[in-house]
């Protein structure tokens, strides 16, 4: 299935060049296809990918961004980064969260608990724009799922997409590494405090800063933190964040699908006994 | 169906309750109905249809126990459902791919019907129930796809009860009146929930009148020659119950291939934003399964006109039974309709494309010619076909065409031991 997959890819894209100059107008460019653990009807995630991911979430992202969706304790949920309980109290321990009113209707601040929500950077969205420049990090829960990396032609996207997906968490991986000089022709209208981004899909000029450098991170496992590796642990994360119910999903999937198929064959014996005997 | 039953109760409480309410009598006449021993398994969708009705009801009574339908918790409510709730995850991704199974199936079941003549006579009134229901199941498709209040749910919403502002006079009323104020809102949402749950049942109560309908002149079948003896026919059960039995499961596995695998392969991916009013999205396109409606719309460069069209590509097929002059019913004895059939299935699918595509270009051209022949299908075409065409000639009877189809000297059938 992976080299029909990657056949009818390199067909799209040979079609896609053919009709280059249609689809470059003023398009965002493709995100580059990343062979992901969690692909595929078999595929799962990789927890150490997930905990990496997370160390970038942690010690990068969320330095903008909210996760609203996730809670502290769905770091330590079965098919996701699964850290250790301790860990995860330690994570939530971290931040101070609001809670209230007390007997005496005061708020209170208290350390965090695994079943609170991720703690958002900002306490709404005008906050979050007056500190970026005016522009709104977008919240980081769907992110993998409600963007799309790959574009093909219509008239082979919808059956190309049956197997690649959106590409949801390419363009996560795209846009993190995808920071670019500007080509000549725009570098003179170039917006003041905007970087470069072709993958951006709002784009090409991006509001955030390339946010990840070489050994920004130091990862536990020994695993080199380049760029690349960053961007290619935390678009594994977000998709886990997105999705985090996937290896159930696929586990129950592929039992039910043995059990139809057996069913369908039993049905169709039963059918062809009963129907032997009337001319049909 | 006709007359009355045979059904006798042997057990005095039977007879008793029998008398009274004949509820058991007419479960026996449904289970002995005589149905065509000929029909192909294009005849099994109703089945599939009807149980494809059952699961979506049984998931959305379950989803809406812990919806929240207010544009403040609604988006995160269906998240919610997706992570928190017990296998919320996947009653939701059952009732999203259950629409696109839904329409998959009851665009078959309409094909078919269109392919094999079974609108015509003495099936006018089962054929307007049909669309009758496929007006309703768009009704109800069309708000359910608003209520997780993502992007597309909110633009498709404002999109769509926009066009009714081209109503000559009452339309800015009516677009009031179906938004609950000014814009699309709370109250809209609220509305929108309200009667996404009530629909169903109204389509519950049009499959029931749909079946009884059925169940007069029984099931039309590939010859499109109407029963004529016990010989051409078998009793629904188990004949047909274990046969439409077998195609549903194989159904299923189709169904459930989406519902694990790709679970948001027939949706948008922009919908997994919340709604922003002060955000248009670049593309507003509806769910697949109206994209040749969309296209019909867009393809009349006026307002008015556009939604008459949309409006018409549907109402037209309530006049079918009577546009069409062909006395012959089934497109196998049609040698030139049968290939006018699948042009029109093809227009349908390159309308569908268009209606995917922003309107640009020669988007815009390929909608109109395909527009203006799906309109000329049913109001040239068809008529004039069934005038011109010379129809091959009919078998005598559903039980000879089945043994034409068996040389002799070969028997199809085993003898019974």
């Amino acid at each position: 299935m992976k080299t029909l997959a990657k056949f009818l890819t390199a067909a799209a894209l040979s079609t896609a060049l053919l009709a280059g100059p249609a689809l470059a107008a003023g398009k965002v460019k493709n995100a580059k296809d990343i062979a992901f653990s969690f692909e595929g009807p078999f595929g799962t995630f990789d927890r150490a990918q997930l905990q990496r991911g997370f160390q970038v979430y942690q010690e990068v992202c969320s330095a903008c961004h909210s996760t609203d969706l996730l809670s502290y304790r769905n770091l330590g949920d079965h098919g996701g980064p699964e850290f250790p309980e301790a860990q995860v109290k330690a994570v939530a321990a971290e931040v101070e969260v609001q809670d209230g009113p007390n007997g005496d209707g005061e708020m209170f601040d208290r350390p965090g608990r695994p079943s609170d929500k991720f703690k958002a950077p900002f306490s709404n969205d005008n906050e979050a724009r007056a500190s970026n420049d005016g522009a709104l990090p977008p919240d980081l829960s769907l992110i993998t799922k409600a963007r799309e990396g790959f574009h093909y032609p219509w008239y082979v996207s919808p059956f190309i997409k049956m197997w690649t997906g959106n590409g949801g968490p390419e363009y996560v991986h795209a846009v993190l590494t995808g920071y670019t000089d500007p080509p000549e022709k725009e570098a003179d209208h170039a917006p003041e405090g905007k970087s470069y981004n072709a993958y951006f899909a709002a784009g090409p000029w991006i509001s955030m800063a390339p946010p990840l450098t070489e050994d920004g991170v130091e990862y536990s496992d020994g695993t080199k933190a380049s760029v690349d590796q960053m961007a290619k642990d935390v678009s594994a994360f977000l998709a886990w964040a997105g999705e985090p119910k996937m290896e159930e999903r696929k586990t129950m999937g592929l039992r039910v699908m043995i059990y139809l198929l057996i069913l369908a064959i039993l049905m169709y014996l039963i059918k062809l006994k009963l129907w032997r005997d009337v001319e049909h | 169906m006709s007359g009355h039953s045979t059904y006798e109760p042997k057990n005095p409480l039977a007879k008793w309750f029998d008398k009274q309410l004949p509820i058991l009598s007419m479960s026996y006449d449904f289970m002995v109905f005589p149905t065509p021993k000929n029909l192909n398994y294009l005849w099994t969708f109703g089945g599939i249809l009807s149980m494809c009705l059952v699961i979506q009801l049984v998931t959305g009574i379950v989803l809406a126990m812990h919806y929240t339908p207010h544009v403040d918790m609604a988006f995160s409510s269906v998240e919610h459902i997706m992570r928190d709730v017990n296998y919320g995850w996947l009653l939701r991704y059952i009732h999203a791919t259950g629409g696109s199974m839904f329409f998959i199936a009851v665009f078959v079941h309409i094909l078919r019907g269109m392919y094999y003549g079974s609108y015509k006579a003495p099936r006018e009134i089962l054929w307007i129930l049909g669309v009758i229901i496929l007006l309703l199941m768009m009704m109800t498709a069309f708000m359910g796809y608003v209520l997780p209040w993502g992007q597309m749910s909110f633009w498709g919403a404002k999109v769509i009860t926009s066009l009714f502002s081209a109503i000559p006079f009452v339309g800015d009323w009516v677009v009031t009146l179906l938004w609950g104020g000014f814009s699309v809102d709370n109250p809209t949402l609220n509305r929108f929930f309200s009667l996404h749950y009530l629909m169903p049942f109204v389509i519950v109560g049009a499959v029931a009148l749909h079946i009884w309908a059925l169940h007069i002149p029984g099931s039309n079948n590939p010859t499109g020659v109407s029963v004529k003896s016990g010989q051409d026919t078998v009793p629904f059960h188990p004949y047909i119950t274990m046969k439409d039995g077998f195609a549903a499961i194989v159904f299923l596995v189709l169904f459930a291939f989406f519902v694990f695998y790709k679970p948001n392969y027939l949706g948008h991916s922009i919908n997994y934003e919340i709604a922003d009013p002060l955000k248009t999205p670049e593309h507003i396109v509806p769910e697949w399964y109206f994209l040749p409606f969309y296209a019909i719309l867009r393809a009349i460069p006026d307002k008015l006109g556009g939604v008459l069209a949309m409006a018409g590509a549907i109402v037209i097929l309530f006049f079918l039974p009577w546009l069409d002059t062909s006395r012959v019913r089934s497109a196998k004895y049609r040698p030139i309709f049968r290939q006018f059939f699948w042009l029109f299935v093809i227009d349908v699918v390159i309308l569908g494309f268009v209606g995917a595509n922003p309107p640009e270009g020669w988007w815009i051209t390929v909608g109109q010619f395909a527009t203006a022949y799906y309109f000329a299908h049913f109001l040239l075409i068809i008529p004039l076909v069934g005038l011109i065409e010379n129809p091959k000639p009919l078998p005598a009877s559903i039980s000879e065409s089945v043994l034409a189809n068996h040389p002799k000297g070969e028997p199809a059938a085993q003898p019974a031991e």
